[in-house]
């Protein structure tokens, strides 16, 4: 994620890669007593968007116009950069050398705490689009929350990352109206998209220990209690689009925690592998 | 008083004038708004830089321009620190540089939108900078760079680049 050169990122140390060796990985807690509840919480919030701005960038060359392939690879390009920006610090909060590189392509499946519905594979576009929508109208307010995280890095991340994925919202609720109220075949393509994706959008306002704590400390958001308002965008955008909110049900759970579908893994082995036959490589 | 540092500081921001946009190249890293600020502290130079989109692939390009010009005015000692607050915004730009922008053909940013997160609303007009006219459209919400997006205008049948206001 980041590249050599006469650079130094951001404040405070950042870790050289020197200090962290390959294979050396210290394990993190699946479950249990965990050490570090704020390293976490980062994860947390930094996989969400590494995993997403990675699905995203599979678009890059096969969207099916020009300008949402330039849009997807912009919206990945913001969301992958926030991660580098989440992991540095969730690397400087952890206080073992790791930096954003390290806990980026030397974490296995089972490491990652995204959510699952970021990693399951694109599907069609409107799938893509379908999920990108109901990600970016919970992603605004819980970056509008974190703009005002005692945690001033935490806070200043989430200022910037919060203009991004307003303009990110704009557009994909723009696609979700246009394949919704579109032709038949959008239409049904997209109510398909949201039948599929809408279990896997509970998981995003479940909370535990570790989010408790980081709302305790002031830098977190009590998810739960964006429901309601993210409902109220969602219901408003889907009613225009002419499509059906599914009926709430089976609700899989487990990405916080590091339980994820099968899905990561291979997508992890395509991410990570060039990282990892040539670990330390700059370009 | 001006101190030693002082006059320092405003030297190295004066040769600081040549980093362009590698995107933009008519606007300055400072006009841009990049450009945060210059501590000179004995030898060392420390340039605070913010970056425009978190993604920004130029960023790096700019750092690294910030680094190698200051070496060729005689400064070795340079650091680059990366600050993310105050996020950085179109608000920033000077009407001077505005008028670089749109004389260079893409379109400047507006005054920043409302908050309404709610999509299809009717947006501002934006100026055709080749003809002036208003009678334009978006194509496309993203450009060819994170900061812009593309415009087509129905003047003078051109396409062209926005810089988002953000």
């Amino acid at each position: 994620m980041s590249r050599a050169g006469n650079r130094e990122q951001g404040t405070g140390n950042g870790g050289s890669p020197d200090s962290w060796v390959p294979g050396a990985r210290p394990a993190t807690a699946t479950s249990g007593v965990v050490e570090n509840p704020f390293f976490e919480y980062l994860l947390r919030l930094a996989d969400d968007r590494l995993v997403l701005g990675h699905r995203l960038s599979e678009w890059c060359g096969h969207a099916p116009i020009l300008e949402e392939d330039i849009a997807l690879a912009n919206i990945a390009l913001d969301l992958i950069g926030q991660a580098s920006m989440l992991l540095k610090l969730a690397g400087e909060v952890e206080g073992k050398g790791r930096n954003e590189d390290a806990l980026a392509y030397f974490r296995d499946a089972i490491e990652f705490r995204n959510a699952q519905l970021v990693e399951l594979p694109n599907g069609d576009f409107a799938v893509t689009i379908v999920r990108q929508f109901l990600f970016d109208a919970w992603d605004v307010l819980v970056l509008e929350r974190l703009t005002s995280a005692s945690n001033q890095a935490l806070a200043g991340i989430a200022a910037k990352a919060l203009k991004e994925a307003k303009y990110h919202l704009r557009h994909t609720a723009e696609w979700v109206h246009m394949l919704g109220d579109g032709t038949a075949e959008s239409h049904a393509r997209a109510q398909r998209a949201l039948d599929d994706l809408w279990p896997y959008t509970a998981e995003l306002f479940m909370s535990d220990d570790i989010d408790a704590q980081a709302v305790a400390s002031g830098s977190g958001v009590d998810v739960e209690s964006l429901g309601p308002r993210w409902r109220q965008t969602v219901e408003q955008v889907i009613g225009e689009a002419t499509l059906t909110i599914p009926k709430d049900g089976f609700a899989p759970r487990g990405g916080r925690t590091g339980r994820h579908t099968e899905h990561l893994g291979r997508m992890l082995a395509d991410m990570q592998s060039l990282a990892r036959a040539h670990p330390g490589a700059a370009w | 008083m001006v101190t030693v540092a002082d006059s320092r500081r405003e030297e190295i921001l004066a040769w600081l004038e040549e980093v362009k946009d590698p995107e933009v190249p008519v606007l300055s890293i400072r006009e841009l708004g990049v450009l945060r600020d210059v501590e000179v502290t004995g030898d060392e130079v420390v340039v605070v830089m913010t970056p425009t989109y978190s993604g920004c692939p130029a960023m790096h390009a700019m750092e690294a321009e910030v680094v190698t010009t200051l070496a060729r005015h005689g400064v070795p000692n340079v650091r680059v620190r990366t600050v993310y607050a105050p996020a950085w915004t179109t608000d920033w730009m000077s009407d001077e540089a505005k008028a670089k922008l749109a004389a260079y053909g893409i379109a400047p940013p507006g005054r920043l939108e409302s908050e309404d997160l709610v999509p299809l609303r009717r947006r501002a007009p934006v100026e055709c900078p080749y003809c002036h006219s208003v009678n334009t459209i978006v194509r496309s919400e993203f450009g060819p760079t994170a900061c812009k997006a593309i415009l087509f205008c129905n003047g003078c049948h051109q396409p062209f680049e926005l810089f988002k206001a953000i």
